[in-house]
């Protein structure tokens, strides 16, 4: 990111305070509205999270998380999920030196990682539905299939962003616009990380050992 | 597999001759309005410059002509349960059966929470931030867009809901189990729920593109201690916005589950919890009604210091007080519910807390009383609605006060004085307020000033008409009557409901002379034509043309102080011997018109009717035109014009000659 040139293009002269600078380049608007917007989604993610831990002992006779929860899967998808954003890290890399071929490279990669941990999550998913722990049979496996699965939703739609976003890359180039939208991207790809650690935490982790 | 889902002809309520006859009527006001506009062949202009703009002012007008269309629809809703309760003492039982009283209650507060209040609020800000700020348009102007018709796609869902269907019996925060599928089976409460997703998420887009506006989009000079009191409040507001309806949107989300998958969030059995209902439904309930207040006072803060012709009385205490509201307002909302059965100690807290928030607010009430002092005090229409105000709302918020004891609250909870307190506080303060706002910006926002006179009436029978409406609930609740009483055997009870039933004749009266008003200022616009500064403001959206141009001013203001036009007054009365500096013009770029709003509304109608009615295909084609319409958007070409520097500079050179002849 070519930050210093982002400074260089204001007159010093015309800055006595940042606060009186008048208004911020583009770039930086549609960055910090993204960040608004991500601080919203992850209140989101806070009231799931404190559903969940409202009603994790709410099993109604049926399994506890230490039943069903298969810690190495878990392993597995997280490290999917991590090595993923380091990818979103190098395609940033690729796209601030415009190298075309490094971008589709990382984000190809990113999205196979996306993938292989959104199919770990399915197969969760259909494993524990198949041994009769739906969502419909305690508050507790509602909470745990909404949050875990609102965070799926949330990584299928990255996917789908980052499918769409390469279209764009190949159709427009990487103009200012495409490279805020990637810019976006990234911030909402690194999110859903954050959002994951505490997934990992809250329930996996912490769920084994009640 | 029925193709229409559970959609037959059962839901048209043929038998219900009042349901029917509001229909009718409803359906005659849109017939009526489309044939105007093809009569007058105004379909394109219509399409061109409103439904598809991205202009922060004309998508404002929307949001306040949305709200005041529901303005009325709601309060057809007050007149009627006002009627019903006058009549409905001792073994009668009026006139409205239960299950559509509860309905009317239900729309009732649904739809003046959220379709009212809400997009009056926002209209406001939408218009006057910008302008304030001095700045072109907000951060994203076509996300502005999609957020008004997201809004107004909640609004008509639900006013589809009197004529398909019905609506929720609920009340309007839908608690559980009552709400959920085995006591509501019916597509009442699927109504609730989708209109106010889709209109949430309208809000929180709305929310995230005004803090980025304020925070990132101010006229050079502009800091943040110097921007007008307004932009302050709109900040608080819009940041209680982000941080409040998400909860909205994932508590509403897990009702639905419950309702569709058959989730356990809130049922009964299989361990879900009501009481994560009322806490999560009120962690966003709570701070939005600071996000309907604040931007009230903030209006009241523009409008006291505008018509005392004095700079606001401790500007820097206001700011503090708006910050303080703003964090103190996530910790008040178990209050709401002291009756759940926590411990003491839980509900001190929130009692004490409920007891400080109402210090900030005292701070603001007493700037405002000292703005007054020894100014020049014009009783102008904004000022008497101000003044009106200040008394009205240190009344409901001492009784606010009073129920923020727990031991007093386990008396009121749930009882009508409860009503008369937060009618008190809205109609007081958010309502008067927005009243206050639309009567001081409407000269800016068309260029002609609204009718004093018929403008004075609307006051004093808003005015007359509230104390007369509520006062007497204050003492019905002492008397011990609960709310949402479709009859009740007291008829003790019954002279003072007869009294509040007045009141509401008398407000009605008073929205019979708003309508006045507008029609009278229009056919008398040209007498009524203002320049760009009517009120002798201080604040920069007076320093542009009214109405503004779409690019809103000609040359980039700069600041130099708080507030901006006043100082720039002075200084000119001080130098008016010397000539004016030439104003150099600049090319300005300006975001194209986009019909991504429009149409994405469209497909989020189409998403909650087909939910509602589990229409799964609909829903299907629904979320693939969203997603299309998406990536048209993403795809397209050119998202900017540029104006040319010569026709800004010829607007703004035959503006000026206007306003020096």
């Amino acid at each position: 990111m070519n930050i210093s040139v982002a400074i260089d293009s204001v007159p010093q002269d015309a800055l006595p305070s940042a606060s009186e600078a008048g208004p911020a380049p583009k770039r930086v608007v549609v960055a910090f509205g993204f960040w608004i917007f991500l601080l919203s989604d992850i209140v989101m993610f806070a009231a799931l999270f404190a559903s969940y831990a409202v009603l994790v002992h709410a099993t109604a006779g049926g399994p506890t998380g230490a039943q069903l929860f298969n810690q190495k899967t878990v392993a597995i998808e997280t490290a999917c999920l991590l090595a993923s954003s380091y990818t979103c890290g190098l395609m940033s890399l690729a796209i601030n030196s415009r190298r075309y071929f490094r971008t589709y490279l990382a984000a190809l990669i990113t999205f196979a990682l996306g993938a292989a941990f959104l199919t770990l999550e399915i197969r969760e998913f259909a494993n524990m539905i198949a041994i009769g722990a739906t969502p419909e049979r305690s508050a507790f496996l509602s909470a745990f299939f909404t949050l875990v699965g609102c965070h799926g939703l949330h990584v299928t739609l990255g996917l789908i962003w980052l499918t769409v976003m390469m279209v764009q890359v190949a159709v427009m180039g990487l103009d200012a616009t495409v490279q805020r939208r990637l810019l976006c991207f990234a911030l909402f790809w690194h999110a859903l990380d954050i959002v994951w650690v505490g997934v990992f935490t809250v329930v996996y982790l912490m769920g084994v050992s009640l | 597999m029925n193709l229409l889902g559970k959609l037959d002809w059962s839901a048209l309520p043929l038998h219900q001759p009042i349901v029917m006859g509001a229909t009718a009527f409803m359906v005659l006001v849109v017939v009526a309005v489309l044939g105007f506009v093809t009569m007058k062949g105004a379909w394109l202009y219509l399409w061109r410059e409103w439904l598809t703009s991205v202009d922060h002012k004309r998508i404002g007008v929307m949001y306040c002509v949305l709200a005041l269309v529901m303005l009325l629809r709601g309060f057809s809703d007050a007149i009627m349960m006002r009627a019903q309760q006058a009549v409905a003492a001792g073994g009668a039982q009026g006139y409205l059966p239960p299950e559509h009283f509860d309905q009317i209650f239900s729309a009732h507060g649904t739809i003046m929470i959220f379709f009212m209040a809400m997009p009056f609020v926002v209209g406001v800000m939408n218009f006057a931030v910008p302008l304030q700020l001095g700045v072109r348009d907000v951060a994203f102007p076509t996300l502005n867009s999609v957020s008004f018709w997201l809004t107004a796609s909640g609004a008509l869902l639900i006013n589809v809901s009197l004529a398909i269907g019905e609506f929720s019996k609920a009340g309007w925060w839908g608690y559980p189990p009552l709400s959920e599928l085995q006591f509501s089976p019916g597509v009442g409460v699927d109504y609730y729920l989708w209109s106010l997703q889709i209109s949430g998420l309208g809000t929180l887009l709305a929310g995230v593109n005004f803090v980025t506006t304020i925070l990132k989009l101010r006229a050079p000079g502009m800091s943040y201690m110097r921007m007008p009191v307004f932009c302050w409040t709109a900040l608080a507001t819009n940041l209680l916005i982000v941080a409040a309806f998400p909860v909205l949107t994932a508590v509403l989300a897990m009702l639905l589950l419950d309702r569709y998958l058959g989730f356990h969030f809130f049922t009964n059995d299989g361990g879900g919890n009501q009481m994560l209902y009322a806490n999560l439904f009120w962690v966003w309930g709570h701070p939005e009604v600071y996000i309907l207040i604040l931007p009230a006072f903030g209006i009241f803060s523009e409008v006291v210091s505008t018509f005392s012709g004095k700079p606001l009385f401790g500007y820097r205490s206001m700011v503090a007080a708006t910050m303080a509201i703003c964090i103190l307002s996530f910790l008040v909302w178990l209050h709401h519910f002291f009756t759940m059965g926590a411990s003491a100690n839980v509900n001190g807290f929130f009692g004490v807390m409920s007891m400080i928030i109402a210090l900030p607010t005292g701070v603001k009430i007493f700037n405002w009383l000292f703005t007054m002092y020894g100014g020049r005090v014009r009783l102008s229409v904004p000022m008497l609605w101000s003044i009106g105000f200040m008394v009205t709302f240190v009344i409901g918020g001492m009784t606010g006060v009073l129920q923020a004891v727990p031991p007093a609250d386990f008396q009121l909870h749930n009882s009508v004085f409860l009503i008369a307190h937060f009618h008190n506080v809205i109609i007081g303060g958010v309502v008067f307020g927005l009243m206050a706002g639309y009567n001081y910006w409407f000269p800016k926002a068309f260029g002609f000033q609204l009718d004093e006179r018929w403008g004075k009436a609307a006051f004093w029978c808003w005015f007359v008409g509230f104390y007369l409406a509520f006062m007497p609930l204050y003492l019905l609740g002492l008397m011990g009557m609960t709310r949402r009483m479709q009859h009740y055997a007291d008829p003790a009870w019954q002279p003072w409901l007869v009294v509040a039933m007045v009141g509401t004749v008398i407000i009605l009266g008073g929205i019979a002379c708003q309508i006045i008003q507008l029609v009278v200022s229009i056919r008398a616009r040209e007498k009524l034509r203002v320049t760009a500064d009517p009120w002798n403001g201080r604040t920069l959206e007076w320093a542009t043309t009214s109405p503004p141009p779409a690019w809103n001013f000609a040359v980039q203001p700069r600041v130099s102080g708080r507030d901006a036009l006043w100082s720039s007054k002075r200084q000119a009365l001080a130098t008016k011997d010397e000539a004016p500096p030439a104003r150099v013009y600049e090319p300005i770029e300006m975001p194209k018109n986009s019909a991504t709003g429009f149409v994405t509304a469209f497909f989020a109608v189409v998403i909650g009717f087909a939910m509602i009615w589990h229409i799964w295909w609909m829903a299907g084609l629904g979320v693939f035109g969203a997603f299309v319409t998406l990536l048209a958007f993403a795809f397209r070409r050119r998202s900017e014009i540029e104006v040319p520097a010569e026709q800004i500079a010829r607007f703004d050179r035959a503006h000026q000659a206007g306003a020096a002849a």
